[in-house]
């Protein structure tokens, strides 16, 4: 199981800011993504956007990397920063 | 990114609470009384038909972010002292959302550093920011001339791990 979050307009489209989601072994992202989406469309969509970044355990993944998602871990999707 | 120093940790503070930024910057002068300069930056929320802003984080990721920052601008910047405070939560038109204030001995390093740092709060720190009018919430998304400022400040061979 992982833990996953999400921030900001992802958390609407989510209809949660966390959930946890429970498979075993080692996933892509991209087959994580598409677990974590479930069939819903608009969120498949806004997990895949180009502008979402991807943060495991709290640390934010460089786009060129490819993530492998354990068991255990925290997974947050974050729509473009707006701080300031 | 490697762990900030403690001195970046604790240059950055996140609050949930409105704050002073006239006293905080009377407070970091006083601190670096043998500054030549002092530069700051206050960031408010904008009046008019926003009624509140708020302002969601990441909160085991924003501090070290933001720590990561001021350590980049102490490296690039000859300063004597940093301080950053932003805030999050619920506020309402005119508290402040954010200051940056720097110290150096002289003002070029000061202000650049300044702009520097809210260049990076604004499009590189997990924040989120949404406007509340009547009933509509409207998430903000980043300017591209935010995401253009920002990326002025950005060593072409780390470019990746920004983007």
């Amino acid at each position: 199981m992982a833990r996953v979050m999400f921030f900001g307009r992802l958390r609407d489209i989510a209809q949660c800011s966390e959930r946890p989601v429970p498979f075993d072994g080692a996933l892509s992202l991209d087959a994580f993504r598409r677990l974590v989406a479930s069939g819903d469309d608009d969120l498949a969509r806004a997990l895949q956007a180009e502008s979402t970044r991807v943060a495991v355990n709290a640390t934010i993944a460089p786009r060129s990397v490819d993530l492998v998602i354990h068991p255990g871990d925290e997974v947050a999707f974050m729509p473009p920063f707006s701080g300031g | 990114m490697s762990e900030p120093p403690a001195t970046d940790e604790r240059a950055v503070r996140i609050v949930c609470e409105a704050f002073d930024p006239e006293g905080e910057i009377a407070a970091f002068r006083a601190a670096h009384a043998h500054a030549g300069a002092i530069a700051s930056f206050t960031g408010c929320v904008r009046g008019g038909e926003t009624e509140a802003l708020a302002l969601e984080h990441y909160a085991d990721l924003t501090h070290r972010t933001i720590a990561g920052f001021v350590h980049e601008a102490r490296a690039r910047f000859d300063l004597m002292g940093v301080c950053i405070i932003h805030r999050v939560g619920r506020m309402a038109p005119g508290e402040a959302i954010v200051l940056v204030a720097c110290a150096s001995a002289h003002r070029k390093d000061a202000l650049a550093a300044v702009d520097c740092l809210m260049d990076r709060l604004k499009t590189d720190a997990p924040f989120w920011k949404r406007e509340e009018t009547g009933e509509e919430r409207r998430w903000i998304e980043p300017r591209a001339e935010d995401v253009a400022a920002a990326r002025r400040w950005n060593d072409p061979a780390s470019e990746d791990g920004r983007s």
